[in-house]
């Protein structure tokens, strides 16, 4: 507008440290070579049981000691990172194509149509994910389709308000007006015109969502409704040695610094990548 | 503070300290730290304001005004810093001030009052309980404190001031809001009085009262005053010296007079020609743009930096920035070829001289409305030539007819009953003051907005209310150009491909290259996205757009509300260019009164919902006209309060449900008949209809009050003494 | 503002019903045979028929979900299958037990996360910032039962501070009772903070840099003067939405935190009544947590526009 807005000097952008993008997608990018690679990694089989070193300590044979069955605490590790990664991409994915399609529909569609779609995914928000991941879970057994669809399903509806929030801010710009004043046909106006400018709020969503899809695969499984019980698992792993918690430390710290590890790692890649869509 | 023995030498006048009173600028300049190393905002700016005086700054955006005016009250972001130069107010360095004396110096001697006058107040916090706090500050009891809270907001001319110190800054309009901030300015006796853009986002007639207070307190406190603006009718009004600031450099400076009547330097006389004139018509001239923009801060700049959009600049320009020249008493001017400049005055309505009557150089040169008769003439003829060849080429009736057109809100009408007819060829003025309803009327014209009663012909068809129902054709003939250029293209195209996308949906036989060639728009920009494009350049795509099927029809909201002068002043010749050369016609809605005046060939009036007066532009501006478009183009003219003519002072009359709605802010309501009987529409000469239980002699005409009462004029006072 | 408050209330019911329907249903999907279930593998036909009969599950679904609808607003519960207990005690004796865990750690976040959320705003793009920020963003991202057992390790094992249970012995003093409830409430806060801190940072910075901070510091306050008087409302208000999203993470959390923490809660009880398929537990449950998030949220909002004037007396200007 005036000279306020051209000249007052652009507020020095916040260094976004590349470190924080570095260092998280190198952890994430870590755990996903040892997802698909760890039977060659891993110097024990995880399910070797060797009741005569039963709660070794951390030392020289077993870098992060062993459990009550004495089986490996390292190889265990890094076989409870396959799970987690199985369920949360694919949970992922589903929640942010689905609930973008909700959101772009309702919100670039309006009226009475977004009216209903919004009070149900209003309802849902407040319904506690947690409640609903316990009841499906144990309505529909332990899977991991299971888990990707609860997972996923109690995210469609954050994905949704939050595109359907960006699609109405677009529609509302003039450039959407003059293609309804072209006559362009509304597939149209969604697509070509309101789609390109709400990617951004996509891909903050995509990432925020990969990060809360972790964490919810991970305490799903530390509740019991994940994968079946002796499963090195993350959290099952937590879980089960918790119970010798004073005795070994080691075997619940492992998996519990893995999945702290992990999260952390998506959460600093995220934040950096946030910070430059967002900036551009 | 701990500055108790300071504080007597802070508030003393200055000559004990040595200095010289009022305000002392020297050789300042003001960097940012960027990305790419240091970059310089002002550059070795000098200046001087006596007590008393008023100073303008104007320019361009990106020029420096902004930083200029922080950099007076030390009060720059954190990212800037002040390089050079000296600031000196009574005697005060302020630059060499310890943080504790700075706190103590702003607190006694310094006042500022910013543009959005909503934002420079807490929005949670009562407005009494803040200037309360000011007067905590100078060490008043609580109870004294609230005390002085409603003699403060009277001073600034507030109604009620007990009732408006319990509300919100939310709960006051802009204008009250404003007067709250120049209250919390009053609170001591400043010495520096810093006025960034005070009026800019107000409505004419606030602007107006706004001044006038501002005019009044400025003698009151006797301080050194700044006033920074991009409106040079606003500062040549009211400062009695006027400094140029061009990419951070100070390219002219001399008095207010000198410098807009009979500007020494190029930039200043482009700056001055391209502001449109209150009842200059686009038959008349055309507007001149500054071609290019002003280099960005940082930019590596040799030789006078204007020298890359100047028509008079050669290689020693390119080569050697110029030094300061006298171009007179007081004048300096930082150009190579001052000589080179026609030493006559630029034909702009800008100085109070120009209202004293024929004789003095400056109405030779610009006709102004004071002078009865010669802005109607010249636009009289120009209007017959305009209106009629296209209109004749299609002999079935007026292009566009609106019978009846009602649309609410809620339970607000916005725009109730209008009618309104647009021939071919013909362009339409819209003006009103912001929430008089003209957006809401072009977008029932359009097809964007909500549905409600009324009809829309266009040549003689009934259009459907929403544009989805319109037919191919008549989404074809009905195009608009929206305000905010910002919002109006797509980021994630290119223009190329917005431009194509155009083309396809409009069926127009043109290419992008070519559209956007007569729009003005440079070749290497068709695969540019608009984030990398300006303001001008981006409203000349949509122009392009709008164009692209051939429309009968193109509504204007406001497109050139948000650009520069320089820059307005190449979109209006643009969208007066294509109007020639296709014929098309305008709705033009814009609360300028000049800009609406140039373009229209018609100008409509509009008042809460109801078209007041619609006639020739001439006739519009000049009258007899209706007390509300009194009131506009007495504001737009002029900006000083006139005896009898400051809206402010009408003593509120009852608005009810039936009679005029301008009946409570209205001068001449007569009382018993306006309040309760709504006012005829009558006829004015040809096609000329004002509602009003005026009669024909008792209407306002001329420029009431402005071109004949004695305002408190600085310019106009000093037009006495030779110049 | 009545009517936004009315609108609301309006809203609980129909979203209640909402989420019963979803409950019920959800619950009588549950496969296999519930009183089978109940009585085991070896139990004869008969008996399970009889306990089918007794349990209602002969009876059509939409009778029996009336019949439950009506049973839980008339506060008839129904009793557990699991404990034979009253469903109604149970759960209100462990949604005191769990409020008495939220309350402290909610207790404990609010000062933590809005001071942090202060200096960081304040402090904006210097160190202290940089730190909270980031340390915030990585705490938030860890699931509660991952810090919840780092915690355990460093505190209960090798520090020997705090205890291990957040359960005290029966007739142990208040003060015990804190201590062994403080492992637990630091690792929802330890979730929770950095969300919240987030938030007050931005509507700091937003408040910092807004022209009526400049002009108020321009009028010779000192910045503390103007972070005191002016900042710290306006970066708190926003903040109130915030603690309430929060607040339903918090309630999540307690799910995971008890089953860790053997604390006899009601998020411990969802679950148990999940997993050991006690329907009337589960379904009272279930409800019982829905309406205590609905409330939250209403709360927050309805604090949010209490304490900001421009939503509180509305928007128009005069």
């Amino acid at each position: 507008m005036s000279a306020a807005t051209v000249l007052a000097p652009r507020r020095a952008t916040r260094p976004r440290v590349p470190v924080a993008l570095a260092a998280g997608t190198a952890i994430v990018a870590a755990w996903v070579v040892v997802a698909l690679f760890w039977p060659h990694l891993a110097p024990y089989d995880p399910e070797l049981q060797d009741p005569l070193h039963r709660f070794a300590a951390p030392g020289a044979g077993h870098w992060l000691g062993t459990d009550q069955f004495g089986r490996d605490t390292f190889s265990r590790m890094l076989a409870g990172a396959r799970p987690v990664l199985l369920v949360a991409p694919p949970a992922t994915a589903l929640a942010v194509v689905a609930g973008t399609l909700v959101g772009l529909v309702a919100g670039s569609r309006g009226g009475l149509a977004d009216e209903i779609v919004m009070r149900v995914l209003d309802a849902l928000v407040v319904f506690p994910a947690i409640i609903a991941a316990v009841l499906f879970v144990a309505l529909a057994g332990r899977s991991v389709t299971v888990l990707v669809l609860v997972i996923a399903g109690s995210f469609v509806p954050i994905v949704a308000r939050s595109v359907r929030a960006a699609t109405l801010v677009e529609r509302e710009r003039s450039y959407v007006e003059a293609a309804r004043l072209r006559g362009e046909p509304s597939w149209s106006l969604m697509v070509r015109e309101i789609f390109p400018n709400v990617v951004t709020t996509v891909l903050v969503e995509a990432t925020s969502r990969f990060g809360d899809a972790i964490f919810a695969a991970a305490t799903l499984s530390f509740l019991g409704l994940g994968q079946p019980p002796g499963s090195p698992d993350w959290g099952a792993s937590v879980s089960d040695n918790r119970l010798w918690l004073q005795l070994a430390p080691w075997t619940v710290l492992a998996p519990a610094l893995a999945i702290a590890s992990l999260v952390v790692g998506v959460a600093l890649a995220a934040d950096s990548l946030r910070g430059r869509w967002e900036a551009s | 503070m701990t500055t108790a023995g300071n504080g007597g030498g802070v508030e003393g006048p200055a000559a004990g300290n040595g200095g010289t009173a009022g305000l002392s600028v020297e050789g300042l300049s003001v960097a940012y730290r960027t990305g790419r190393g240091a970059a310089t905002a002002v550059d070795g700016v000098s200046f001087h304001v006596a007590p008393g005086e008023t100073y303008g700054i104007v320019g361009e955006s990106g020029c420096g005004k902004t930083t200029l005016s922080r950099a007076l009250g030390r009060h720059l972001p954190r990212n800037g810093a002040v390089t050079g130069g000296r600031v000196r107010v009574d005697g005060v360095e302020v630059l060499d001030l310890a943080p504790a004396d700075l706190r103590s110096w702003r607190a006694a001697s310094l006042a500022v009052v910013h543009q959005d006058a909503g934002g420079s107040l807490d929005p949670t916090m009562r407005v009494g309980a803040q200037l309360a706090e000011i007067f905590r500050l100078r060490g008043l009891s609580r109870a004294a404190a609230r005390a002085e809270v409603p003699r403060l907001l009277a001073r600034v001319r507030l109604p009620d001031p007990v009732s408006i110190a319990r509300r919100y800054p939310h709960q006051l309009s802009g204008g009250q809001q404003q007067r709250v901030v120049i209250a919390a300015a009053l609170t001591a006796r400043p010495r520096l009085l810093v006025l960034d853009e005070p009026t800019t986002g107000l409505d004419a007639t606030v602007e107006r009262e706004i001044l006038d207070l501002i005019w009044g307190l400025r003698s009151e406190i006797g301080a050194a005053v700044v006033l920074i603006s991009h409106d040079l009718g606003l500062v040549g009004r009211l400062c009695d010296r006027v400094g140029v600031l061009y990419a951070g450099r100070m390219a002219e400076e001399g008095p207010a007079r000198d410098v807009l009547t009979r500007p020494r330097h190029p930039y200043t006389a482009a700056l001055l020609a391209a502001v449109p004139r209150l009842g200059e018509s686009r038959h008349a001239r055309a507007l001149t743009a500054i071609p290019g923009h002003p280099p960005v801060p940082g930019e590596q700049v040799t030789g006078c930096p204007f020298a890359p959009r100047c028509a008079f600049a050669d290689d020693l320009c390119a080569e050697s920035a110029p030094l300061p020249e006298a171009a007179g008493a007081e004048h300096e001017v930082r150009c190579h070829h001052v000589d080179r400049l026609p030493d006559r005055p630029v034909p702009v309505d800008v100085a109070a001289p120009s209202r004293t009557g024929p004789g003095t150089p400056v109405d030779v040169a610009a006709p102004s409305l004071a002078e009865a008769g010669t802005p109607v003439d010249v636009a009289a003829p120009s209007l017959a030539e305009a209106g009629t060849p296209p209109g004749e080429a299609v002999p079935g009736g007026p292009l566009l007819e609106v019978r009846g057109l009602t649309r609410r809100y809620g339970r607000t009408t916005v725009v109730d009953d209008v009618d309104l007819t647009i021939g071919h060829g013909e362009v339409l003025g819209l003006v009103g003051e912001s929430g008089s309803g003209k957006t809401t009327l072009a977008r029932a014209v359009t097809g964007l907005g909500t549905r409600g009663p009324g009809t829309i012909r266009l040549d003689g068809q009934v259009l459907p209310a929403g544009v989805g129902r319109r037919d191919a054709r008549a989404r074809r003939r009905v195009q608009m150009v929206f305000q905010s250029p910002d919002a109006s293209l797509n980021p994630s195209h290119t223009v190329r491909a917005i431009l194509a996308r155009a083309l396809r949906s409009l069926r127009g036989s043109s290419s992008p290259q070519e559209l956007g060639a007569r729009a003005g728009l440079a070749a290497h920009l068709l695969d540019s996205r608009p984030g990398r494009l300006s303001g001008g350049q981006k409203q000349r795509v949509a122009i392009a757009r709008a164009f692209a099927g051939d429309p009968g029809l193109v509504v204007c909201d406001e497109p050139v509300s948000a650009l520069d002068v320089s820059v307005q002043a190449g979109v209006l010749r643009l969208l007066a260019d294509r109007q020639r050369t296709s014929g098309t016609s305008y709705l033009f809605i814009s609360h300028d009164l000049a800009v609406v005046g140039y373009l229209a060939d018609r100008v409509a009036v509009m008042y809460r919902g109801q078209i007041v007066e619609e006639g020739p532009a001439g006739q519009v501006l000049h009258g007899p006209h209706h007390p509300y478009t009194a009131s506009l183009v007495a504001a737009s003219l002029a900006r000083l309060g006139e005896p009898g003519g400051d809206p402010g002072t009408v003593p509120p009359g009852r608005s009810g449900a039936t009679g005029c709605r301008f009946a409570a802010r209205c001068p001449q309501r007569i009382d018993g008949l306006c309040d309760t009987e709504d006012p005829p529409v009558r006829t004015e000469g040809s096609g000329h209809t004002i509602r009003c239980h005026l009669g024909t002699g008792d209407l306002p005409r001329g420029t009431p009050g402005a071109a004949t009462g004695a305002a408190p004029d600085p310019a106009k006072q000093k037009e006495d003494s030779p110049a | 503002m009545r009517r936004f408050l009315l609108r609301r209330l309006a809203a609980i019911p129909l979203t209640l019903l909402a989420v019963s329907v979803l409950i019920f249903t959800a619950t009588e999907l549950i496969p296999g045979d519930v009183a089978r279930t109940i009585l085991g593998r070896e139990a004869g036909d008969a008996a399970v028929a009889r306990l089918r009969a007794e349990l209602g599950l002969d009876r059509p679904i939409m009778t029996r979900y009336f019949g439950w609808l009506r049973g839980f607003v008339t506060g008839q519960w129904g009793d557990s299958t699991l404990l034979r207990v009253p469903v109604r005690d149970l759960v209100l004796t462990r949604l005191g037990d769990s409020l008495i865990l939220g309350a402290l750690a909610f207790a404990l976040l609010v000062p933590v996360a809005l001071t942090l959320g202060l200096v960081a705003g304040v402090n904006h793009d210097r160190p202290a910032d940089r730190i909270i920020s980031v340390a915030g963003l990585t705490l938030g991202a860890i699931p509660e039962f991952v810090t919840g057992v780092i915690l355990l390790v460093v505190f209960a094992v090798r520090l020997r501070w705090f205890p291990a249970s957040a359960q005290a012995p029966d007739g142990a003093s208040p003060l015990t009772r804190l201590g062994h409830l403080l492992l637990p409430a630091l690792s929802l806060v330890l979730l929770c903070t950095g969300y919240v801190a987030r938030h007050v940072r931005a509507s700091t910075v937003n408040a910092v840099e807004s022209p009526y901070a400049q002009a108020i510091e321009l009028r010779g306050f000192t910045r503390g003067q103007v972070v005191r008087r002016h900042v710290l409302r306006n970066s708190t208000i926003p903040a109130t939405s915030a603690l309430g999203v929060q607040l339903q993470f918090l309630l999540g959390g307690l799910v995971a935190v008890e089953l860790l923490y053997n604390y006899p809660g009601v998020g411990a009880l969802l679950l148990r009544s999940a997993v050991e398929k006690d329907l009337p537990t589960l379904q009272a449950t279930a409800m019982v947590l829905g309406v205590l998030y609905m409330l939250i949220v209403l709360a927050a909002d309805l604090a949010y526009r209490l304490l900001d004037p421009r939503v509180r007396l509305g928007a128009g200007a005069s």
